[in-house]
This record gives structure tokens, C-alpha cells and sequence, in this order.
């Protein structure tokens, strides 16, 4: 019962974001001077919406944590799904000090494709490993998550500031980068609908192979096998034939979901192209005209203000100190941990990089951008794929 | 550099130091203007270094190459995290494992990256760029800050980023003064200039946080000083005594190891911890020995050693970590005539500590010509092989000796299987019995440096709190014979100080400051 008040919460407020990503389109398209009322209308509804879509998140996070009866961010649906709404959250706190609509235009967009990609994992209710079973591994989680979700507007900021300040009629570097950027978004997207079409058909093929330790496994795709894993032995009957096969240590199912999303998001992408008749920077340039320069670059650097000590707080302190209760001593060097550190040694750069002159502006967008895609290699690689080469981690 | 009012200033200088006039065409804010070393002094050797240190480029390079390096470590794992003992050298595991990659990975030193001497290095550089750069300014900017005048040259306030100019007969300062007070501002008034100020200690913040980092560090740095930090591992066999590593002078016995397991229900729930309870009863000795005899040891305590709940003496902490079951200890084997089936008689072998002969009755006796704790084949000589020291394969080369056969026959005795390989004998030695014992596994461990670590990190947070969330806000008016001048500065958060700016000049009834940061026109921000 409060699993499935628990799951339409979740849809409700996924809705409502798209919908507000709609209505602040409505905000902040054109520039004429007339338009200004109904601009403000569209605000003032954009955020009613993604105020009411955010309750509902959080209703959905709450009940969640009720029905499990620990905080909802143990696996990656629930990590991931809180990291979205984080997102929105952390969208509505610099909303409020800035109302700048066109943040919204990027964040809600976001923060659906991270609930999206989210949703692609199991989403069944697992009991807590023992070692997991602390007061303090919830409160690091959840800083954590808080602190990365603002330092993400950060990047939001700096990429319309980009979309803003960018010539996308001229061929140049920067064009380049900024509209693969928006590809990767769409890859996002194309995982999306890849895992949700291979999913509807109930696609199913088991592999034995051989793992690192040399021993006999099995393991099921639930796309068809493109790379197949180390000495692969279809079990199933008419199974895809894998096109190559890997070294032990290479997890060959999630490198065949990669490409299978690089595939259908370029698809995409094209797709979209030909559509549109213009690269998707251009298309989203009218919607970020409406606000100045110095000021994205001031919601970008105070976004990082802020989410900084949050994030410090999280990441670090908390984190040793779970570390400290769990394990005995506060600091490994395992992965997580670095990857923790490299992050917040990013940010303090960004800090410091910005006390120079002539860092304000476009560069310091594109390190904030270039933030983000940290925090998304942590949140995605780190957990996936680096974790996974560890035994440890298993 | 010479001031237009006649004062020769110190090279560097940004404002006169007698009529507060800026020299320069760039007015850097961030210091008030103050004269910083690192941008003056660029003769000697140390000057050099010292603006090195202190170049915030530098700084960020220091940071950004650390970033790196930890990053490289995450490619493959740490050694420390490898399970290396099924190889013959953790470079082979990386070998075996990776391929070339984990070969190249190993040999340049990666696999232990975190503690190789020049990501230590880098660290080391981190640490004294960040106390050079923070006094080279903290130390003149603070200066500048508790000696503000009131009064400031008509170019500096004309610099600032809002300024406003509004007829003499539209404001007093007296009225200023009371609107900017009820806005939390402090309110110094002097001659025909004022200046309003909140939020001074957030240019603390920075500082602060820096000096939070370094006793931070200090206390990571000091984990390298011996007697500071110990964390090391210790098997302890039961009824054992050892040396504790790391403590000198303390030991451990092993009295009884205790292992609860779950009944089978409850061991799946458990996932991947079948044991539910495991204890070591152990007693803690401080004192000397002298080759291994324990006897002059003085018992400190006796305590139960669980999972998280260590036991704690002097200082040092003993963790249960991890145990063995069931290892040998002893085995007794019953020389026997092979065709009567008649017995001559026990020996039992302590396989710690065997012994060379053993006697039986009528002068029978049995030596023991080889020994191998953790048997594994023979050798291309035919000689057998040991893997470990520990016994977990024993196998025995005896030699008997009875009034039958005086010059001895040889026996070569396994678990479950006996040969002869000299030649068959009359007599065998017959497995009668096994005793074994548990071992446990802990961890010790002793950190002076904690408190440090704390302070450094509550100091850390505090800093960086401040300095974020926190913003130096400054109003300046002053009275020329013809009109007001107003300008404004804010270290941070511009727009949010812009807007209590539009809430002051509404209060006084004035137009609203200029803001030379926007260029453009279409501005949203209400
Ligand atoms: C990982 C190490 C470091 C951390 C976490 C750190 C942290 C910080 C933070 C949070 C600020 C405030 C930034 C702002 O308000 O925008 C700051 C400012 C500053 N840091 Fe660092 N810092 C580090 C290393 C360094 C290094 C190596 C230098 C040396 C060049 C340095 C020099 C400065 C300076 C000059 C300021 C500005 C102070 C001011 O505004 O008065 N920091 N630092």
C-alpha cells in the first residue's frame, strides 16, 4: 500500500516537471516587450508546478523510507531518484534568490532524465546489508547528495550562459563542445528508451563465462550481447552472438548497455537534427535570452558557494566518520572515497580559479559544466563500472 | 611611486598611502588595495619562492595535479585492496590479472600510488602553498581592513562597482546613517563622509578555513611519525601469547576464541555474515621477554574482544577482525607393527613446536627427520616442499627405531596417506588423533592524532562556512561642495546586495545605484 502511494508520487511529480519545463519554456521565449505579462504568468505557474512536483517528490521519498524503514538511497534507483530530486530542491533555492526562469528550463529537464535514468534499475526493496545498517552512512548519503544537487546548478548556469554567449552560426571549438554536451543528454535519453524498449519485449539471454579469479559464472543481458564476456557460452537458445569478447576484468554487459545507448542516442540525436533543422544549441538559444551575463555567471559561482561547504560537510566529514564507526578507520583510498576528494579538489579549484581575473564568465562556465559531468562520472561510473573492477566492492 | 599630492608610496601600492587615491588603473577590491609581498618583492632567491607559493595559479595547479594523481589510483586497485597471496608477487597479481596494463600500472608505482613519496610531496606543496599565499595576503588585507578611513579618495569610490551621485540638497548623512543603521549596518561618521559596514569577519572565512586544512593536514602528516598512528594486523592462535606489532612491550594472549553461529534460518538474512557473534577472551601483558620466555610479564587486564567492541589499553585499541577455524595443534600417531597390528606406544607432536626425538617404551623411538607444516609435493630433486609455516597440510618424515630395527626405517606420513620411500618397513606410524585450535585475527591500532583532526576539520567547516555563506558589505558616502557621492562594494553575492542597495536608496527617496557589472540591459533579476 504505501509502496505503490509511494511510486505514484514519484509519477506525479515526474509529470509535474514536465509540465513546468513547459510553462518555463512559456517564460522565457521571446524578448518583446509586450510579452513581458504573460512572461511573469508563466513564471509564477512554471514554479507553482515545480513546487507541487517537488512535494509530491518528497512525499514519494518519505513513504518510501517508511515502508523500507531506512532512507531510500541504498541501490541506484533509490540513490539516483533522490539525487534528482535533490536537484529540483536545490533548482527552487537559487530560484528563489535569483528567479531567473531559463534555470528551470534546464534543470527540470535534468533532473526528469536523471529520475528517467533512474528508473531503469531494479526498483525492488532490498534489506540492508548489516554493514549498511548506520545512523551516520544516512546522513553522509544524504548531505551528500544535497551538496552535489547544488553544485549542479552550478553547471546549469554556466551551460545557458554558454548557450547564450556562444555563436552557434560560426564553426568553432566551442560550438563543438557545447553541442556535444546536449548529446550527451540525449545519449541519456537514448539509454532511456533503449533499457525501457528491451525491457517491454522481455529480452533475456544467460552467459556462462569465465571471471577473473578463473572460476565458472553466469551472468543475463537483458539487451542483446554485442561484447560478450570473458570465454562467453550462450545458455540460452537463439541468443545474440556476441561480436567480440573481452578480458576477464571487463564487465562486457555494461560496456553492451554503453553502446547500445551511444547507438540509440545518436539515433536520436539524428533524428532530432533532421527534425529540427538546426543543432539543438540553436534550438535552445531563444529560450536563455532573457538574462544577463554577469548575472548567470553570479548564480554559478554562488551555487558552488553554497553546495561547497554542503558538499564538504557530506563527502568528507560525515563520510569519515561513518567510515570511522564502520570500518575503524576513517580513510581507505577506496575508490568512492578518491573519487569524493577529486570532486571536492575540483570545486576548491573552481574557487580559486575564479579569484584570478579573466576567469569570470565563459571559462569559468565551462569548468562548471565540466563539474558536473564529475559529479555525474561519480554518481554513474564510479558506482557502475569502477566499483565494479574492484572484488572488494562486490 | 609617486602620489599626485606629493607622497612617495611603496612600489606596488594600489592606493596612496596619504590621500587614499588609487595609483593604479586596476583597483584590485579582493585587498583593498593593500601592498601584498608576493607582487612587490621579486629579488631574491626566496622572494621567488615565496611568490611562487603564494600565486593562487600556482595554487590551483598544486590542486589540480593532486586531482590527477588521486584519479590516476582509481584506474585499477590499490595494492592494498588486491588479494595478492595466490601470487607469486603482487606484481604477477597485476600481471595475471590486467595483462601488460597491470604490469606498466605496478611498475611505475600506481598500485601504491596514495602512498608514494611524491604524491606525498605534492601534498607537502599543497600545504605550504596554502600558508605562504594566506599570510602574504591575509596579513596586509586585515591591515587594510582594521584601518579603513571613513574618508575615501573621490577615484576610489568612483571605482567601485555601484556609485551614485545625487545633489547635495537630496540627502544628509544623518538620515543615511539612521536608514543604514536600521539595515544592521555599523555606522562611523566622520567630517562630511560616512561609512556603513556588516559582515567584516566573513573576509575571515578563507583564512580560517585555511588554517583548519593545515592542522588537518598536520595530523595526516603526523601519522607518519612513529608512536603517532599504528594499525596493524595480528593472528593469535589460541592459548598463544605474542608481541602486540606497533606496541612494543605490550602482548596478547589468547585464551579462547568463541564463534555463535546463526541457526540456518537466520543465516540468510545475515547475507554475507554467517557468524552472528565472535569474541576473543584475551589478556593484555605489558613487560619485556627474553627469548621467548613470557614469564616476567605483568598482566594488565583481561578483556572480551568483539566485533566493535575493541579492547582498549594505553592508548592502543585491539579490533576483532577476522578468525580461523579448527588449525591443528597437535597429532598423535601410535607406532605400530604392521603384521601383529601390536603397539609400541604414542608420540604426540606439538606442530608448533616439534621435536626432534620422541621415546617409547623398550628403547623404541621415533625421530622426526623432517617436518613440513604446509606440505606441497616434492621437488624435481624428490625433496619435499612447504608452502607456509603454517600447518595446514602437515606431513612428517619419521625415522623408527625398535629392538627389531635397530638401524631404523623411514616413513613418509600424510594426512591420510603414508609411503615408504626407502624401502617397505615393519612398522608405521598409524594416525590416532588430531587436536586443533582456533585462531583470531585482530587488528590494532592507535591514533594520537584524532583531536587533531577534529579541531582541523571543525576549524575547516567554520572557515568555509563563514566565508560562503557570509558576505563583507560596505557603504560609502561622501559630501563633495557640489553633491554626494555614494559608492558600494559587496566581496560576494553581488545581486542579493544590489537588492538591499534598491531597498536603502528607496528609503533615502533616491534613484537607485549604477552597476557597472551590467552591461545589458534586458536584466530579470527583480
Ligand atoms: C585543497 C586545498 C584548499 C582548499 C579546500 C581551500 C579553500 C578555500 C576556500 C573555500 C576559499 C574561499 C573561496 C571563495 O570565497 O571564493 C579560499 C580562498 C583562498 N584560497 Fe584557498 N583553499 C585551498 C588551497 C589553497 C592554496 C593551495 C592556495 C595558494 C595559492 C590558496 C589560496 C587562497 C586565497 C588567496 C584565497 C582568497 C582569500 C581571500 O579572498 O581573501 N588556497 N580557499
Amino acid at each position: 500500500m504505501l509502496l505503490s502511494i509511494s511510486s505514484t508520487l514519484l509519477f506525479t511529480a515526474f509529470i509535474c516537471y514536465l509540465v513546468a519545463t513547459l510553462l518555463f519554456g512559456g517564460a522565457v521565449h521571446g524578448k518583446k516587450e509586450q510579452e513581458k505579462r504573460s512572461h511573469l504568468r508563466f513564471s509564477k505557474a512554471a514554479i507553482v508546478v515545480s513546487i507541487i512536483g517537488f512535494t509530491a517528490n518528497v512525499g514519494y521519498f518519505v513513504t518510501r523510507w517508511l515502508y523500507t524503514g531506512h532512507a531510500p538511497v541504498s541501490n541506484m534507483f533509490e540513490f539516483t531518484t533522490a539525487f534528482g530530486m535533490c536537484v529540483v530542491g536545490a533548482f527552487l533555492i537559487l530560484y528563489a534568490l535569483y528567479r531567473v526562469p531559463s534555470l528551470g528550463l534546464i534543470a527540470l529537464p535534468v533532473a526528469i532524465i536523471i529520475i528517467a535514468y533512474a528508473s531503469m534499475f531494479p526498483r525492488e526493496v532490498a534489506p540492508l546489508i548489516p554493514a549498511l545498517k548506520s545512523y551516520w552512512l544516512t546522513i553522509h548519503v544524504l548531505t551528500t547528495v544535497i551538496g552535489e544537487a547544488i553544485l549542479a546548478i552550478s553547471a546549469f548556469s554556466g551551460l545557458i550562459y554558454l548557450l547564450k554567449v556562444i555563436d552557434v552560426s560560426k564553426r568553432s571549438m566551442e560550438r563543438f563542445w557545447l553541442e556535444f554536451i546536449l548529446y550527451t543528454l540525449v545519449v541519456v535519453i537514448g539509454f532511456v528508451a533503449i533499457t525501457s524498449y528491451f525491457n517491454a519485449i522481455g529480452y533475456e539471454a544467460s552467459y556462462t563465462y569465465v571471471d577473473k579469479e578463473g572460476e565458472s559464472a553466469a551472468i543475463t543481458y537483458h539487451t542483446p550481447a554485442l561484447i560478450g564476456m570473458h570465454q562467453y557460452d550462450a545458455q540460452t537458445t537463439d541468443a545474440f552472438e556476441p561480436l567480440v569478447e573481452v578480458p576477464a576484468w571487463i564487465n562486457a554487459k555494461k560496456l553492451t548497455t554503453v553502446i547500445w545507448s551511444l547507438l540509440a542516442g545518436t539515433v536520436l540525436y539524428g533524428a532530432l537534427r533532421i527534425l529540427l533543422r538546426r543543432r539543438l544549441a540553436a534550438v535552445l538559444q531563444p529560450f536563455v535570452q532573457k538574462t544577463t551575463l554577469p548575472l548567470l555567471d553570479e548564480i554559478s559561482y554562488r551555487s558552488v558557494l553554497i553546495g561547497f561547504p554542503v558538499f564538504t560537510l557530506g563527502a568528507l566529514i560525515f563520510a569519515m566518520i561513518w567510515a570511522q564507526e564502520a570500518w575503524s578507520r576513517m580513510w581507505g583510498w577506496d575508490p568512492k572515497e578518491v573519487w569524493a576528494l577529486i570532486t571536492w579538489l575540483y570545486y576548491a579549484a573552481f574557487l580559486h580559479v575564479r579569484l584570478s581575473r579573466g576567469w569570470e564568465g565563459k571559462r569559468s562556465a565551462w569548468l562548471a559544466v565540466l563539474g558536473f559531468a564529475i559529479i555525474m562520472f561519480n554518481l554513474i561510473a564510479v558506482n557502475l563500472i569502477i566499483a565494479g573492477l574492484h572484488s572488494y566492492a562486490e | 611611486m609617486k602620489c599626485d599630492c606629493g607622497h612617495t608610496n611603496p612600489h606596488g601600492a594600489q592606493l596612496c598611502e596619504r590621500c587614499g587615491k588609487p595609483l593604479t588603473t586596476e583597483l584590485d577590491m579582493r585587498y583593498d588595495g593593500a601592498v601584498i609581498r608576493s607582487k612587490t618583492k621579486k629579488k631574491t632567491l626566496i622572494d621567488k619562492i615565496w611568490a611562487l607559493f603564494a600565486n593562487v595559479k600556482f595554487g590551483v595547479l598544486l590542486i589540480v595535479l593532486t586531482l590527477i594523481a588521486a584519479s590516476l589510483g582509481t584506474i585499477l586497485p590499490q595494492v592494498l585492496f588486491v588479494d595478492t597471496s595466490t601470487f607469486a608477487s603482487p606484481k604477477e597479481a597485476y600481471t595475471q590479472t590486467y595483462g601488460v596494463f597491470g604490469t606498466i600500472y605496478y611498475t611505475i608505482g600506481f598500485a601504491d600510488l596514495y602512498n608514494s613519496w611524491w604524491f606525498q610531496t605534492l601534498v607537502l606543496a599543497l600545504a605550504a602553498s596554502i600558508v605562504i599565499a594566506s599570510i602574504d595576503r591575509g596579513v596586509p588585507l586585515f591591515k587594510a581592513l582594521f584601518n579603513q578611513r571613513v574618508t575615501k579618495h573621490d577615484n576610489f569610490l568612483k571605482r567601485q562597482r555601484f556609485t551614485l551621485k545625487v545633489p547635495s540638497e537630496q540627502l544628509t548623512l544623518e538620515e543615511a546613517a539612521r536608514v543604514l543603521t536600521t539595515k544592521r549596518y555599523r555606522v562611523r561618521l566622520e567630517d562630511n563622509a560616512l561609512l556603513a559596514e556588516k559582515g567584516r569577519f566573513a573576509r575571515f572565512g578563507p583564512y580560517i578555513n585555511h588554517v583548519g586544512l593545515l592542522i588537518f593536514l598536520s595530523g595526516v602528516m603526523l601519522r607518519l611519525v612513529p608512536g603517532f598512528y599504528v594499525d596493524e594486523e595480528l593472528w593469535v592462535r589460541e592459548g598463544d601469547t605474542t608481541a602486540i606489532p606497533g606496541a612494543a612491550g605490550y602482548f596478547v594472549e589468547n585464551k579462547a576464541f568463541i564463534l555463535e553461529t546463526y541457526d540456518g534460518e537466520r543465516v540468510e538474512n545475515a547475507v554475507n555474515s554467517v557468524a552472528k557473534k565472535y569474541e576473543t577472551k584475551a589478556v593484555i601483558y605489558k613487560g619485556d621477554t627474553l627469548a621467548g620466555d613470557t614469564a616476567n610479564l605483568q598482566e594488565l587486564k583481561q578483556a572480551s574482544i568483539q566485533v566493535n567492541h575493541p579492547a582498549k589499553f594505553d592508548g592502543y585499541a585491539l579490533y576483532q577482525m577476522d578468525y580461523r577455524l579448527d588449525e591443528l595443534k597437535t597429532m598423535t600417531f601410535q607406532l605400530t607393527e604392521k603384521k601383529s597390528g601390536k603397539s609400541l606406544g604414542d608420540v604426540t607432536i606439538d606442530l608448533a613446536n616439534p621435536q626432534q626425538r620422541y621415546a617409547l617404551k623398550n628403547g623404541a623411538r621415533v625421530e622426526l627427520a623432517g617436518y613440513y607444516p604446509d606440505f606441497d609435493g616434492f621437488d624435481a630433486d624428490g625433496a619435499p616442499q612447504t608452502k607456509s609455516p603454517n600447518p595446514n597440510n602437515p606431513a612428517f618424515l619419521f625415522n623408527m627405531y625398535t629392538a627389531e630395527t635397530k638401524q631404523g626405517e623411514t616413513s613418509f606420513v600424510q594426512i591420510q596417506k603414508t609411503s615408504e620411500p626407502l624401502g617397505e618397513t615393519a612398522y608405521k606410524m598409524v594416525f590416532k588423533s588430531a587436536d586443533t585450535r582456533d585462531i583470531t585475527g585482530l587488528k590494532v591500532r592507535k591514533d594520537v592524532t584524532m583531536p587533531i583532526l577534529i579541531v582541523g576539520g571543525i576549524i575547516f567547516m567554520l572557515g568555509v562556512i563563514i566565508g560562503s555563506y557570509m558576505s563583507h558589505r560596505r557603504i560609502w558616502i561622501k559630501q563633495t561642495p557640489e553633491a554626494y557621492l555614494l559608492a558600494a562594494h559587496a566581496n560576494k553575492a553581488g545581486y542579493a546586495f544590489k537588492k538591499e542597495l534598491a531597498d536603502i536608496t528607496e528609503k533615502l527617496a533616491l534613484p537607485s545605484f549604477d552597476d557597472k557589472r551590467e552591461k545589458e540591459g534586458d536584466n530579470d533579476a527583480s
